[in-house]
């Protein structure tokens, strides 16, 4: 069941599809381009009887994410690249003492201060830990508002299921722009959490902890959260394939840069040229294994981000040298237009023997 | 025969690893007995901070949750706000809540976040060996400051409480010593209104309580208690700063 909204800003479409997945509780601090999600959630969380709360830093945002999700609430925090680095600290935490939680990032340029323009330079923090220590996100990039608003809806019942941190992988390109969207009914009963510490009553008393001074015993919580991780690859792996059929080219792109490599593929199909698309939706887990089944029978693969280069290392991992995997990239906020993509698989597709 | 004096039960039985001479046992007692007069045990959830009572979670027989260093006031707030029937309580030392956690207590303070605070100074951080906290006391040597601490080269004592005595969100706030009976009953009345200023939803709460780390002061445990009674309150006057009733 789902009802049509009609046009949608990406982060207010977020927003709400949160708040329908049951989120009670949110904490950030303002940054663009992510404005809209704090500024929807102030108006509607508390009608809905739940916490919205702006914090002094991400760096408190995060933790006061750790206490509720401690609590056992459906929580969230929203936050852009600069902002994000600052909550690292605590999401090593959060993925240790397995809160389940949802974080999105709408990703500005950087290194730095960088600017506010779209890009896609976090992929290396968001999908290989981020902070300290061995853990991952799980985390799921969309390409249009609709699927963010499926993601953003799924996503708290992905954190519940595996008391893991789920990271949503947007940019600014995705948050601003309107759509029209369907969005999904509220949830109904949620599943008691009988680990979360809501205060014991009469009971035995619970600890959320992230500190286990004994070595085999750290092992141990560490091996435990990597079993998860196991159960996500092989149950949470997601991709999209657009023309790949008979393709003897690939362009591999995730986001808001797969939209626009879409309407390159689909020129390069116009002029006779068998190219397709692979877009992984699901960067950690990594569809490493489709990957390596598609480019045995290629000759090649575009890898295309707003980056100088991050997810393509993923693909090459993935392919384990099966085919060639060039790069093109554009960085500090630049969008690639499709007919950039289009000259680079002309490029491609002339070399070929 | 007549049994005149226990544990609390919410205390569990572990032994505490402290060292000796250290007064973290005797306020941990405190926060228990307090717990338990009050009857807050059931709907109590506990924030360990980092330092030498990063363990506290082991020892209170209620809800517990392990916080980042210097973050336990908003992993507090997080807790409250979703859960407010609950008693949220933290318990930091002078590192943690004063140093690196300074402006996540600030702000929590300054919210009338519904939380209390049991503020441990001993002006030093322990667990890390001995470095100069912002406690330290002037001329106070430390690992870190070995010629002693100089307001030139490291900045002053920070009076925590008196800074937080400037903010309209704070319901209760008092400086004790626990080195004497006396300090110590003192101690526990103060623990008590805090926890009482959160039963009534007055706001923030906190008790910043002098202690001793005989280990890192190179001080044997009389001599410490010494130096809190004739050093550190000279710097940390004993106050009530705060109260709502």
């Amino acid at each position: 069941m789902t009802e049509s909204m009609g046009l949608m800003k990406g982060n207010e479409a977020m927003a709400e599809a949160a708040l329908r997945a049951g989120c009670r509780a949110y904490f950030g601090y303002p940054i663009t381009p992510q404005n809209e999600i704090p500024d929807y959630m102030a108006r509607r969380l508390p009608k809905r009887g739940g916490i919205f709360l702006q914090a002094e830093s991400e760096v408190a945002a995060i933790n006061m994410v750790y206490g509720a999700g401690g609590a056992g609430v459906r929580v969230m925090t929203s936050s852009s690249s600069p902002g994000i680095s600052l909550m690292q600290e605590g999401l090593s935490y959060i993925a240790c003492a397995e809160i389940p939680c949802v974080i999105i990032n709408m990703v500005r340029s950087g290194p730095g201060l960088g600017g506010i323009l779209p890009a896609q330079g976090d992929y290396f923090q968001a999908t290989k830990g981020g902070g300290h220590g061995d853990y991952k996100l799980l985390v799921l990039a969309p390409s249009t508002v609709q699927e963010a608003v499926d993601i953003t809806y799924e996503a708290f019942d992905l954190a519940d299921k595996y008391r893991n941190p789920v990271m949503i992988l947007g940019d600014g390109l995705l948050g601003q722009m309107m759509e029209s969207v369907r969005l999904p009914k509220p949830v109904g009963y949620l599943e008691e959490k009988p680990w979360a510490t809501t205060g014991c009553g009469y009971g035995e008393p619970r600890v959320i902890n992230s500190l286990y001074i004994e070595g085999p015993i750290m092992e141990e919580r560490i091996r435990r959260i990597f079993r998860k991780y196991a159960q996500m690859e092989q149950d949470e792996v997601r991709w999209e394939e657009y023309l790949t059929e008979d393709a003897e080219l690939l362009v591999a792109a995730y986001g808001s840069t797969a939209r626009i490599a879409k309407t390159a593929v689909a020129r390069a199909r116009d002029k006779g040229m068998a190219i397709g698309l692979f877009r992984p939706i699901s960067l950690y887990p990594f569809p490493y294994g489709k990957l390596r089944e598609l480019a045995g029978r290629l000759k090649g693969i575009l890898t295309v981000e707003m980056s100088m280069g991050q997810m393509v290392e993923d693909i090459k991992l993935g392919v384990e040298g099966a085919c060639p995997v060039s790069f093109y990239g554009r960085a500090g906020g630049m969008i690639p237009t499709p007919g950039e993509i289009l000259t680079q698989i002309e490029a491609m597709w002339s070399r070929l023997p | 025969m007549e049994l005149v004096a226990a544990r609390p039960g919410t205390l569990t039985d572990k032994p505490f690893h402290y060292c000796p001479g250290c007064t973290h046992g005797i306020i941990h007692r405190l926060v228990a007995e307090v717990l338990e007069e009050l009857d807050l045990r059931g709907k109590a959830i506990g924030i360990a901070s980092v330092g030498c009572s990063v363990f506290a979670y082991d020892y209170f027989r209620c809800d517990m949750q392990q916080a980042a260093h210097g973050r336990a006031p908003a992993v507090a707030t997080g807790i409250k706000r979703t859960q407010p029937e609950s008693f949220v309580f933290t318990y930091q030392g002078d590192g943690d809540l004063g140093s690196i956690g300074i402006g996540e207590t600030v702000h929590a303070a300054n919210r009338g976040e519904n939380i209390s605070i049991i503020f441990v100074n001993n002006a030093v951080y322990g667990m890390t060996g001995g470095q100069m906290a912002p406690t330290t006391l002037l001329g106070q040597r430390s690992t870190t400051s070995p010629g002693g601490r100089e307001a030139k080269a490291h900045g002053y004592p920070l009076p925590v409480a008196e800074m937080l005595a400037t903010l309209p969100g704070v319901a209760y706030l008092a400086r004790t010593k626990v080195t004497s009976p006396a300090g110590i009953h003192t101690t526990k009345r103060a623990i008590k209104l805090a926890f009482r200023a959160q039963i009534a939803e007055r706001g923030f709460s906190l008790v910043e309580i002098l202690s001793t780390c005989p280990t890192n002061w190179h001080l044997d445990p009389i001599a410490a208690l010494e130096f809190v009674d004739k050093e550190m309150a000279q710097v940390y006057p004993l106050k009530v700063f705060r109260t709502f009733e």
